[in-house]
């Protein structure tokens, strides 16, 4: 357990006393928001490897953790950033052409996403919000299968069990305890699978999500619980949600806990590949707060013009999880241009699938309410099928 | 009188409630800054201030709990679910405690709170956006429980939920929100009477919320057809008014029932049964309900299946009149 020491360290010397003096009521807690987000990346408690210059700063904690991420690797991660980004904007521009009712937009959240669903393996099981569409593009999701509740032709994407994945939880928060019953069952089957839960900030509010902690640390279960600080929960600032770092939370449960750049690949990728490696040597649960931004709207219908500060946006756009692995890598035109045609083709592909889905049967309302036969159910079904009959005669 | 659009005709009132009782407090998500998603609390922060219009943390049990505190401590606290299907998360709460809080202290403290729910379906939503739990709370004793479809009701009833000492579960029909009509700002009635909408003689057609347009257009149809069809505005689901009921009921022997929630165990169930109670010999038929199926709102696509409508409730019509139904060929 000296690693795990190590990062409580980490998190607990993060913050002076006096940003926690600041936060002493609901509205002052708004104000001091700023200051705290200018502290993000001068406190020096987030875990960087890549900066946003594209330097590659020296870690011997985190190093060895990703030799084997060479630059064709880092070339391949990357890939996957534009890919999801690709994805996302496209996702976005077919909304705005109504052919989507909304969408979550990941911009800015790529690396958070790619860097840590890259380092899970097939069995591992991952417990989503909505806005993970790069999560579950890694984990192998139908490109089409990404839109269907967005377009409202179904009330669920994909089977989780083929690509190790739940559908997304909207009612935020709940999916944290799901990733920690699962990760308890993994333990009691004796596997070495992890579970791990994604939220945002917001979420880290619900009673839920401190619920999830308390198992999770009390039965020592092997969940990682990936928290995108992405500063924002719809309008509100992350912090009325919390007067100091989020990730300072989860040690007063028992759980070792860690600050990553969220928009640096590299990172992420290894303290998630560290929180994975304890989980399955029996050390329990790791929380991760990977510090990232939301770059769009909380969704196509919101209008961030009213509560995002232009200024702070702009800070972040110079942090970003893309061009920092460009600089850093230098691609050639060739390489660059050979990516830019596959995430054109992936853009083209998952575009056709969701122009292709249709509205589903009417009498499709009544399937899957229950998996026994139900003579309510069956009731109902015979009635409105006989009434829509008579439309047609 | 002026004209405002419903969610406007809220805010109003929210501003009016605000600015007659320094103890009137409105908590909520996205509430300040944003004005809430759907802009009903747009303004209010900037004209009272972050000690009246409380942005929250994420988290409904707790915006519901501390709104109970407020309340012992003598706040008149007014609380937005930022969408049906959210409120669950706070239901403990709701009916463990603001429902019980009289009744348990032997009426010492009250629970003056209102809670705001925008909720229903026909907006084309994700899940949990479209949903009409205001059964569970009819169900728990020591809640009122009211709707409104109109500007001028949504004004008024907000108002009189707020001044209300007991808890008040105020839900708003979202796909109604940029209804318009005229809004008298000092017109005054009863939070728990029903309102007549048209008159008529051979059907009792009662909806709330969202459906009473949709009622209206319905007894519209049926005029054409030469039936005459009395629609009534419940406003209060908990009580109900029965006085207003029964005496249409009485008039017109038949009655159907429409609302998007489900239909077991629904408000038409309640009503069904308290309309059998007090008119069963003046029926002519069993009452008939034009409800949501007992499903989970189903994806946008589905919905206006999933929805009643005018076809559904003109159905209906003939089967509670017994006439031979034109689409299904259906008697009663
Ligand atoms: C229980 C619940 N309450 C409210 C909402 C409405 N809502 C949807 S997203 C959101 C903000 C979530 O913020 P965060 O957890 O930080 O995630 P992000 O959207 O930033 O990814 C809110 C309040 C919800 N979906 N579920």
């Amino acid at each position: 357990m000296q690693s795990t020491t190590a990062v409580i360290d980490r998190s607990a010397q993060a913050y002076p006393p006096a940003v926690v003096q600041i936060g002493v009521c609901m509205s002052t807690a708004v104000s001091a928001q700023r200051q705290q987000v200018a502290l993000d990346f001068e406190s020096g408690d987030v875990v960087q490897l890549l900066d946003p210059a594209g330097n590659r700063l020296a870690d011997s904690h985190y190093d060895p953790l990703i030799t084997d991420l060479t630059d064709d690797r880092l070339t391949a991660l990357y890939e996957d950033l534009v890919i999801v980004r690709r994805i996302d904007t496209e996702a976005t521009a077919l909304q705005r052409q109504g052919e989507l009712g909304l969408w979550p937009p990941m911009l800015g959240q790529e690396a958070a996403q790619v860097g840590s669903a890259r380092a899970l393996r097939s069995d591992d099981f991952v417990f989503s919000s909505y806005r993970e569409n790069g999560v579950a593009y890694c984990r192998g999701v139908e490109l089409v299968d990404l839109v269907r509740t967005w377009r409202g032709t179904a009330a669920s994407g994909w089977d989780p069990y083929t690509v190790g994945m739940a559908t997304p939880a909207v009612i935020i928060g709940a999916q944290t305890l799901h990733a920690t019953g699962y990760a308890i069952g993994c333990k009691k089957d004796g596997v070495d699978s992890v579970a791990v839960a994604y939220f945002g900030d917001g979420a880290t509010s619900e009673g839920d999500v401190s619920e999830a902690m308390v198992f999770a640390a009390s039965f020592a279960a092997p969940v990682v619980f990936f928290c995108q600080n992405n500063h924002w929960a719809i309008s509100e600032p992350v912090g009325l949600q919390a007067v100091r770092p989020i990730a300072d939370r989860a040690p007063g449960f028992g759980i070792p806990s860690v600050r990553v750049d969220g928009n640096d690949v590299l990172a992420v990728t290894a303290v998630m590949r560290e929180a994975l490696k304890r989980a399955r040597e029996g050390g329990g649960p790791t929380f991760i707060e990977a510090v990232t931004y939301r770059m769009g709207p909380h969704t196509t219908s919101d209008d961030p013009t009213r509560y995002v500060d232009p200024l702070q946006r702009e800070e972040w756009a110079g942090r970003d999880p893309l061009a920092r692995v460009e600089k850093y890598l230098e691609l050639s035109d060739e390489v660059a241009a050979g990516i830019a045609q596959r995430a054109d083709r992936v853009a083209a592909e998952f575009r056709a699938g969701c122009l292709e889905l249709d509205d589903p049967e009417p009498l499709s309302l009544f399937d899957n309410v229950y998996a026994t036969p139900h003579s309510g159910i069956a009731r109902q079904r015979s009635r409105y099928s006989a009434y829509l009959e008579g439309f047609e005669s | 009188m002026t004209e405002l659009t419903l969610s406007k005709a809220i805010g109003t009132g929210l501003h009016r409630a605000l600015a007659e009782d320094d103890r009137v407090v409105l908590l909520g998500e996205d509430i300040g800054t944003l004005g809430g998603v759907f802009r009903v609390t747009d303004g209010l922060l900037a004209e009272f201030g972050s000690d009246r219009v409380m942005d929250t943390p994420l988290a409904e049990s707790a915006i519901i709990g501390t709104a109970v505190g407020l309340a012992f401590r003598g706040f008149r606290p007014v609380v937005e679910i930022q969408f049906d299907g959210f409120i669950y998360p706070g239901f403990d709460q709701i009916v463990a405690q603001v429902a019980k809080m009289h009744y348990r202290t032997g009426g010492k403290v009250r629970m003056p709170l209102t809670i705001r729910v925008p909720y229903g379906g026909g907006i084309g939503a994700v899940e949990h956006h479209s949903e009409s739990p205001e059964a569970y709370f009819a169900h728990t004793a020591g809640l009122r429980v009211v709707t409104c479809s109109t500007p001028q009701d949504a004004h008024t009833m907000i108002r009189d939920a707020i001044a209300c000492d007991d808890p008040v579960l105020f839900f708003e029909p979202k796909r109604r929100y940029w209804t318009k009509g005229d809004v008298d700002e000092d017109a005054s009635y009863p939070l728990e009477k029903a309102r007549v909408v048209v008159e008529g003689s051979d059907v009792t057609l009662l909806a709330y919320g969202p459906l009473v347009q949709t009622a209206l257009d319905a007894a519209i149809a049926a005029g054409d057809e030469g039936i005459s069809i009395e629609v009534i505005d419940l406003r209060s689901l908990s009580p109900l008014d029965y006085d207003t009921i029964e005496a249409s009921v009485n008039k017109t022997g038949h009655v159907i029932i429409t609302h998007e929630a489900a239909e077991f165990g629904g408000m038409g169930a309640e009503l069904a049964a308290g309309i059998t109670d007090r008119c069963f010999f003046r029926l002519e038929a069993a009452p008939q309900r034009v409800t949501g199926f007992d499903i989970p709102y189903p994806p946008a696509r589905l919905e206006e299946h999933f929805l009643p409508d005018l076809d559904r409730i003109l159905d209906a019509v003939d089967r509670v009149l017994g006439r031979t139904n034109s689409l299904t060929g259906w008697t009663k």
